[in-house]
């Protein structure tokens, strides 16, 4: 027992170890490979899902294509998930992380985030029309399908009493809220608008007035947010911004226009 | 009791060391923790009663006379020991999950079995198929004269598997059945594939809202480390208990 308890405090020691200085700076690094590594959803369509060949395609693989040609360097892809992304980009696996992610106070002290934001989503829910939804208080004791790691699971349960049934990823809550196992599926408002198009959609809609509305940053390492790679990423997104650039990529993929964009848009021209 | 000065101390803890032990100061994520623990609990407790069921089951059906109850049972092995528990547990859940719905009172079509019970099914049939082919082992261990001299004394098939062979088979078993129960309490944790909030799936919401990846991980290593230890104490006694004296088959 008493080996036991040393290899626990042991084992929570090497991780504040290893939190310590950084190596080399990413942007020299990426320079030096030829190789920008960039962090995306594959499963978020049309934000950043996989077309027909298997490539990972969408809004912010554009943007990082995008940031790859502004340095000379080659783009790699690696598919993340809600609740692995933070910990790919401190450990190094990908240099930049462009996955859908809101911003929040608690994620500012452990990821980069760059601002300004390149884009804003809220949360809402994609529910049975049987279910007939009119308030966010009638989730109480509803099983609600969700994604695992998405932030505001645990607002949405501790606020509106709903019981969170979170899968991995998209096509398991998909495939859950389409069996019946839960009433509605919480996610993005912006995951919702294409598939309510969709007549394979045709029983569901989305009733609720969509809450909780937060941008969206993309991440650099957390001691880099002020060097040259994050001075670098910042100065990236307010050009985007200004030359309308995300409205092109946004129209391209064909995402309704978000007020966000229209917003800052305005304010930097 | 009152633990409020328990948790006040993580999160002093907390404040002056940067451990954050959420679990511990905030009353959400201390419920939430504290029913994944349970669930994991139960979850384990019924597949490892169910799955020894299955085993002494399954065993006595493969001696059976009748060829078909025989190919089943083999059948049934064959499937369950040769597929990953993973693939399984998304099989039932997902594929025929779809087909067992019905229409509740407010018009909605609901699964008939919960994802709690489509985990214990699975972790049972995949368990057991495991337990028979260890009671196998056990059975075909036994004396033959032993089994004789149980027929002799007018013993039916039954009766002589439930007094004579079963017992001293079991004791046989038990080391490699040790080995395979362990494994189970272990595989509980894919139940989280399919939203069964036991503790793995809630160490896992938890960490995405407090980002305490390695304080949740080794919570969830020392917690593991000790229910294993526990059942395999447990087995270690009930072993010794039923040791008979001399006896080595």
């Amino acid at each position: 027992m008493l080996q036991l308890v040393i290899f626990g405090i042991a084992a929570i020691a090497s991780f504040i170890v290893t939190t310590g200085p950084l190596a080399a700076q990413t942007l020299d690094k990426v320079k030096q490979r030829g190789v920008l590594v960039v962090g995306t959803k594959a499963d978020y369509k049309p934000f950043g899902f996989r077309d027909t060949s298997g490539a990972i395609v969408g809004f912010e693989p554009d943007l990082a294509r995008d940031v790859a040609s502004r340095l000379g360097v080659r783009l790699e892809l690696e598919p993340v998930v809600s609740s692995n992304r933070m910990q790919f980009l401190q450990q190094g696996k990908i240099d930049l992380m462009l996955a859908t992610m809101n911003v929040t106070q608690e994620r500012r002290q452990t990821v980069g985030i760059i601002d300004p934001s390149y884009y804003a989503s809220g949360v809402n829910v994609l529910a049975i029309k049987k279910a007939a939804l009119k308030t966010w208080e009638q989730l109480k004791n509803q099983k609600i399908c969700a994604i695992q790691g998405a932030w505001y699971n645990k607002v949405v349960a501790e606020k509106y009493g709903a019981e969170i049934v979170a899968f991995r990823g998209q096509t398991e809550s998909e495939t859950a809220l389409l069996q019946g196992n839960c009433i509605g599926w919480m996610y993005d408002d912006t995951a919702f608008l294409e598939r309510l198009g969709d007549p394979k959609w045709s029983a569901f809609e989305m009733p609720l007035e969509t809450i909780l509305d937060e941008p969206w940053g993309a991440a650099v390492k957390l001691e880099e947010r002020d060097g040259p790679w994050g001075q670098f990423m910042a100065k990236t997104i307010t050009e985007w911004h200004r030359s309308g650039k995300l409205i092109e990529v946004e129209k391209k993929w064909s995402i309704p226009p978000s007020a966000f964009l229209k917003k800052v848009s305005a304010e930097t021209k | 009791m009152d633990l409020q000065p328990v948790w006040d101390w993580f999160r002093v803890l907390h404040a002056t060391t940067g451990i954050k032990l959420t679990i511990f100061y905030d009353a959400f994520d201390r419920l939430r923790f504290l029913n994944g623990f349970l669930t994991s609990i139960r979850l384990m407790a019924l597949c490892l009663a169910c799955s020894v069921a299955i085993g002494i089951v399954g065993a006595w059906v493969q001696g059976s006379q009748l060829k078909l109850l025989r190919t089943v049972t083999q059948a049934y092995i064959q499937f369950f020991r040769n597929t990953p528990p993973l693939v399984q547990l998304y099989f039932f859940y997902f594929a025929l999950g779809s087909y067992l719905r019905i229409t509740n009172a407010a018009g909605l079509e609901v699964p008939i079995v919960s994802n709690f019970v489509w985990a214990v099914i699975c972790l049972s049939l995949y368990a057991g198929s495991f337990n028979i082919e260890i009671f196998r082992a056990g059975i075909e261990a036994v004396p033959k004269e032993t089994v004789e001299a149980a027929e002799a004394l007018g013993y039916s098939r039954l009766k002589a598997y439930a007094y004579v062979i079963l017992p001293l088979a079991f004791r046989i078993s038990l080391p490699a059945l040790n080995n395979n129960l362990v494994n189970l309490v272990k595989t509980t944790t894919i139940a989280y594939a399919i939203a069964v909030p036991e503790m793995l799936y809630v160490a896992n919401q938890i960490w995405s809202d407090e980002l305490n990846v390695a304080e949740m991980m080794n919570v969830l290593l020392v917690i593991y480390v000790s229910l294993v230890g526990m059942l395999v104490y447990a087995m270690g006694r009930w072993e010794r208990a039923l040791r008979i004296p001399g006896y080595t088959p």
